[in-house]
């Protein structure tokens, strides 16, 4: 049963395999992406309180999601990593953190821009979510930097899988002390979502269902470049680039 | 053959003759103790001297403000927790010791805490009254910098395990722990200011000392692992 799994694992197939799957990750993932945005931007009526400025939602709320979600795939992977040694998790993490850091960025500057005509402030440091956001950023610089200055791959798998496994812990920290705080500071009141419309609510979980999926092929392209990057001595991507095909 | 036919000393004396070295060795250097301090109350210096000196906004400044120093200051001395065991090879006695390595970190860490947590504690109360804080207020802030500097201790003994024998390991060092130091600074600091509005601060105290629970019981396991990790 776990055959699959171990194969997986192996670096020279997961090589091959992310490159057959990739691309069932992006083609739909773009597809949902432009329907979705066509929906949201065209198709789904006006708010009825924010009137065109909410349609940043479908980019800002799949890209807050995805923030989490990456940083989530980075600590499992770290730890997977130091749990049971297995390389190719670390390579995941170090795949993931570019994505969750670049995302993590989008959806502090979509929800800057959407907070300029509903707060009248590109900024609002009163607002719990902002915050908890842009310290999730700072980890990611922390964990990119860590990783970067150790020229050891492998000691700076581990040294970062720490961080990011001692992150996630404080991240719930980070959550509940920020919102302690705003609720001291009576920051702006945060706009409240009331029900959504249904149109409005299936444009929005396409455009999540789209991202996730870009996401998904993103991190493949990446792991495949990290484990490429990392198996540069071996035998099998000599073999591979000196092949008739070349590199696949 | 086990540990114990070795006459191995017990966990706590461990603990107590790490936390004794290295409190002696900073005895022995008094400056890498008294830095921080200065470095402290030179921060305090600055932000009246930066955004002006009137007495409101003194007392409304005032408990961010000396977080904010403490915060940094204690994120100056964490630089050389591990640096000159590692420099001098003491840190691998530390890997290899019968002992398990958390118990030794929790001494090492707990001897950080004496010579840089509990002298801000100590010199925090002249600084607060520059800054017109009630003397009430003195004293919650100083519970809340003793409470905190454990935290900060702790969670900073990760980030110094993890940089320990980096190049620019101090810049590197602060990127890692100010994120995760933040909740520390947030409780502490609007505990203060709620009780210098006379509110209810227990919050944050009680806030505090779980924190504080909790990297005293799952921080060193981290660092142990880090310190591992650094000298493979």
């Amino acid at each position: 049963m776990w055959t699959w799994f171990h194969k997986l694992a192996s670096p020279p197939h997961f090589y091959r395999t992310a490159a057959l799957l990739s691309p069932w990750f992006a083609v739909p993932g773009l597809a949902l992406i432009a329907w979705g945005t066509w929906q949201g931007l065209f198709v789904v009526p006006m708010d009825y309180q924010q009137g065109d400025a909410f349609r940043i939602i479908y980019v800002h709320v799949p890209s807050a999601y995805l923030s989490l979600m990456a940083y989530m795939i980075m600590a499992t992977g770290g730890a997977i990593g130091l749990i049971w040694r297995m390389k190719l998790s670390h390579a995941v993490a170090a795949a993931a953190a570019p994505i969750g850091a670049a995302f993590t960025f989008l959806a502090l500057a979509t929800g800057s821009i959407w907070g300029r005509p509903m707060w009248g402030t590109w900024w609002e440091w009163g607002d719990p979510r902002m915050m908890s956001e842009l310290i999730l950023l700072f980890l990611y610089f922390g964990y990119m930097a860590l990783r970067a200055a150790i020229d050891d791959t492998a000691k700076a798998d581990k040294a970062s899988a720490v961080l990011a496994i001692v992150g996630v812990v404080n991240v719930v920290i980070v959550h509940f002390s920020v919102e302690w705080w705003s609720s001291l500071h009576q920051g702006q009141t945060v706009f409240k979502r009331g029900t959504m419309d249904a149109d409005m609510k299936t444009a929005l979980l396409i455009m999540i269902l789209g991202f996730t999926l870009l996401f998904g092929s993103m991190l493949l392209r990446r792991i495949r470049t990290e484990v490429l990057y990392r198996e540069r001595r071996t035998r099998w991507v000599r073999d591979m680039i000196l092949s008739p095909k070349g590199g696949g | 053959m086990n540990a114990t036919d070795r006459q191995v000393p017990g966990m706590l004396s461990g603990l107590l003759a790490t936390a004794k070295r290295d409190l002696l060795l900073a005895w022995k250097r008094p400056g890498d103790v008294l830095n921080p301090l200065f470095f402290f109350a030179m921060v305090c210096t600055l932000f009246p001297l930066a955004v002006g000196p009137s007495a409101e906004q003194l007392e409304f400044s005032g408990p961010g403000v000396l977080w904010v120093a403490a915060l940094l200051s204690t994120l100056l001395s964490l630089n050389s927790l591990f640096l000159s065991d590692f420099e001098d090879g003491s840190l691998d006695q530390l890997l290899v010791s019968p002992q398990p390595l958390p118990v030794l970190v929790l001494g090492k860490t707990l001897a950080h805490w004496l010579t840089s947590g509990v002298p801000l504690v100590i010199v925090s109360p002249v600084l607060a009254i520059t800054y017109r804080m009630p003397m009430d207020v003195v004293g919650v802030m100083m519970l809340t910098l003793l409470l905190g500097t454990i935290s900060l201790s702790l969670l900073g003994s990760i980030g110094a395990a993890l940089t320990v024998g980096l190049h620019r390991g101090t810049a590197l060092l602060s990127l890692l722990i100010l994120p995760l130091a933040m909740p520390i600074m947030i409780l502490g600091a609007n505990a203060v200011s709620l009780a210098a509005s006379n509110d209810v601060y227990t919050t944050g105290i009680w806030a505090l000392g779980a924190y504080a629970i909790a990297s005293i019981s799952l921080a060193p396991y981290a660092t142990a692992a880090a310190l591992r990790i650094s000298n493979e």
